[in-house]
């Protein structure tokens, strides 16, 4: 087996830009389940309503690119507002609810055929990435080591860590800031919060939109990393595999979402091409797996690996024990 | 602590008792200088009354005591109140500003402050964390302000020196930096209430702050109480044990069944016989010789038969061992008289027990 391969091809997946995606999607989710509380479901939808947001600007409505920007976050916002209006001041479960159904509405009615002229129906939309592009600075391919990276994907990493560098630096601050306490502490009781004079619908809103926000950020990077907007990415399990790896690197912890999307693209690209190269070599025998079921497999060894951390670590990888510990009283 | 106590009786004690000297003791009954009015508050749950107050004033300055029994109602006209829960009808004003339909935060910072039943810490927030979050008018609590400490940090340094007085004050600063989720039930209830006076309230309403601690606490609790009227406070309380409010209330408000039943100074209220009768249990204050003496004469059984009838059911989920060496709930008069000397103590011990059990475990309907 070619061990240096696979090393190779599963560390590009380390740094990669699925594992910036789903590290800024699981950022936002920190925020607001992590340390508000806040069952967000539909992290998807605020993804794709980011890349809608350039797409259909650019290349619906042939507007700028920055246009694009702005108004994807600006839907992002209107869409936390949306959902948090009506839930914010009930139980936690019906922000919950709200938000796994209004994911898919984003979804459907992003590939429905009457929204074609828009949305592009489920073909998505392409062609709105090439001002992105133009502003690479990156003229030639960077090798380093074994490793050797094409511009335009130098490009995207270079944007995409910096956001997660920017969105980590903003919750650091913040969680350690009086702001993040009450957010805190709403998480623990919000009542009490209440009690002492903090307008907690207020908090709840601000942390739902900000973790929308950086969501959106999430699904801007993926489509220009594309170049294509597709509406069926951004499917509810977009949303529960954000939460899977900011459980695993640890919740309201500050790295742990960046941490644990890096871990999870790794071993998922490590996994697989251990598969196939013992495939191949015929260590693992032809009637209990082929080649075609290493996407299966995968999953289940992810799953299992998951399990075992929660039983062993319910923590995550970063997270406190004694907090754990605590829920026991 | 203030050093102004002569002879048992602080300035402020004195002054409080002076301004309700002259009030009359009755249900509803106008005080000089009230700071919480409140006028025909009404909250109905389905078919149950649950508050039903006409008029109700307390005195700025004072200790008040909001008492009677499980279910009265108490919890809820502190939710109302406070605007966690709403009310169907009514008005109640605080410093003559009306807070119908106030949110509970605004109430909170416009100085009015209330402690929960069950206690709530935040537990995974530290104990100095608990207190911190309790201060108001925090610059660093706004979201672009957070992110750049240098605009909160000396207003955080103060908070911080204000809570660890007070920390200090309730012995709790060897806790400082421990999960608040790691406390004892009787420390949560210092913490939730030194917390609330992070607030910096005029009127601190406190539900049950003594339930669940032991009593040495408890003495120290009430020097806490006591102080917070000496630093100018009014506190509202509400209590079921009539030893404490004895010792700290300068006026006492029985409910019942969400009404006002009577009003008073602590010996007045005790001694009436209504008010002993109906919600305080017919021999709160007598001794195993005067209870043996009325139980020859069968009175006190046919009284402990109709008070387990009442306490015993309200305490029934909550106190199982209390309940297994109990008379059931529904002992009939005829049965009663028939109960041996011993058996007869022993009974009137196990309601106590019951009542005591009852007061620790009671819970925070509407609170949530
Ligand atoms: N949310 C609610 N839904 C229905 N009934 C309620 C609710 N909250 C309170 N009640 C009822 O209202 C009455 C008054 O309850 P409350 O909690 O105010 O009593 P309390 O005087 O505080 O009693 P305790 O001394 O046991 O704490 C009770 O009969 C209770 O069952
Ligand atoms: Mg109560």
């Amino acid at each position: 087996m070619d061990w240096g391969s696979i090393f190779e091809l599963s560390i590009r997946e380390l740094i990669g830009v699925q594992a910036i995606v789903f590290a800024l999607a699981a950022i936002g989710i920190n925020i607001q389940f992590g340390y508000t509380g806040l069952l967000n479901f539909g992290q998807a939808a605020f993804a794709a309503v980011g890349g809608y947001g350039v797409a259909v600007i650019v290349t619906t409505y042939e507007m700028s690119f920055w246009l694009g920007i702005v108004v994807a976050i600006g839907a992002a916002v209107v869409l936390a507002l949306l959902l948090g209006v009506p839930t914010l001041r009930l139980r936690a479960d019906y922000l919950a609810i709200v938000t796994i159904a209004a994911s898919e509405i984003v979804r459907l009615v992003g590939r429905s055929a009457w929204g074609r002229d828009v949305f592009g129906g489920s073909d998505g939309i392409t062609g709105f990435s090439d001002t992105f592009y133009d502003l690479n600075p990156f003229t030639e391919p960077l090798e380093f080591g074994p490793f050797e990276f094409r511009e335009r994907i130098l490009w995207v990493m270079a944007v995409g860590w910096g956001l997660v560098a920017l969105c980590t630096l903003m919750v650091w601050l913040l969680m350690r800031s009086p702001w993040g306490r009450v957010l805190k502490a709403i998480r623990e009781d919000e009542d009490a919060v209440r009690s002492l004079g903090k307008n907690v619908y207020g908090y709840k809103m601000q942390s739902l939109v900000m973790g929308g926000v950086i969501g959106a950020l999430a699904g801007i990077v993926y489509s220009l990393f594309q170049g294509a907007m597709q509406p069926d990415v951004y499917a509810t399990n977009f949303t529960f595999f954000a939460y899977a790896i900011l459980i695993l690197g640890g919740a309201a912890t500050v790295f742990g979402p960046v941490l644990g999307a890096a871990i999870v693209w790794f071993a998922f690209q490590f996994i697989d091409l251990t598969l196939r190269a013992a495939i191949t070599n015929e260590y693992i025998p032809d009637w209990l797996m082929n080649q075609n079921d290493t996407g299966a497999v995968r999953f289940m060894l992810t799953g299992v690996v998951l399990v075992l951390l929660l039983v062993f670590r319910p923590q995550g990888i970063l997270g406190d024990r004694r907090e754990i510990a605590l829920d026991a009283r | 602590m203030p050093d102004d106590t002569m002879g048992g009786l602080s300035v402020r004690r004195e002054r409080a008792l002076a301004a309700l000297a002259d009030v009359p003791r009755e249900p509803g009954a106008k005080k000089a200088d009230p700071i919480l009015v409140a006028d025909d508050v009404k909250r109905q749950f389905g078919g149950l009354l649950a508050v039903d107050v006409d008029h109700v004033e307390i005195q700025r300055g004072s200790i008040t005591a909001l008492i009677g029994p499980n279910g009265a109602g108490k919890t809820t006209f502190f939710n109302l109140l406070t605007g966690f829960d709403r009310a169907n009808n009514g008005s109640w004003s605080f410093n003559g500003r009306s807070l119908h339909g106030t949110p509970p935060y605004r109430v909170a910072r416009i100085g009015m402050v209330r402690t929960f039943q069950l206690t709530k810490a935040l537990s995974k927030l530290t104990v100095i964390e608990n207190m911190r979050l309790g201060a108001t008018g925090q610059r660093g609590e706004s979201f672009w302000r957070a992110m750049f400490p240098a605009l909160w940090r000396s207003q955080e340094d103060d908070i911080t020196e204000r809570a660890e007085d007070l920390l200090r004050r309730f012995k709790l600063d060897t806790k400082r930096d421990d999960f608040a989720g790691s406390l004892s039930g009787g420390q949560r209830k210092l913490l939730e209430m030194a917390r609330a006076l992070m607030v910096q309230p005029e009127l601190v309403m406190l539900d049950e702050p003594m339930a669940g601690v032991n009593p040495a606490l408890t003495e120290s609790l009430l020097e806490h109480v006591k102080d917070l009227r000496e630093q100018g406070m009014t506190v509202l309380f509400v209590e079921h044990d009539m030893d404490m409010v004895r010792d700290i209330a300068d006026w006492v408000i029985v409910m019942g069944q969400g009404k006002i039943l009577a009003e008073g100074p602590p010996e007045a209220v005790m001694s009436d016989h209504k008010v002993i009768d109906a919600y305080l249990g017919a021999h709160h204050d007598q001794s195993l010789a005067e209870l043996e003496e009325q139980l020859e004469g069968g009175a006190l059984a046919e009284e402990v038969a109709a008070e387990l009838g009442q306490e015993g059911a309200a305490a029934d989920d909550e106190a199982p061992t209390a309940k297994a060496d109990t008379t059931p709930p529904g002992t009939t008069e005829d049965e009663a008289p028939t109960t041996t000397e011993g058996d007869g103590a022993q009974t009137a011990d196990v309601t106590a027990e019951a009542a005591g059990a009852a007061r620790n475990n009671g819970d925070d309907k509407g609170g949530r």
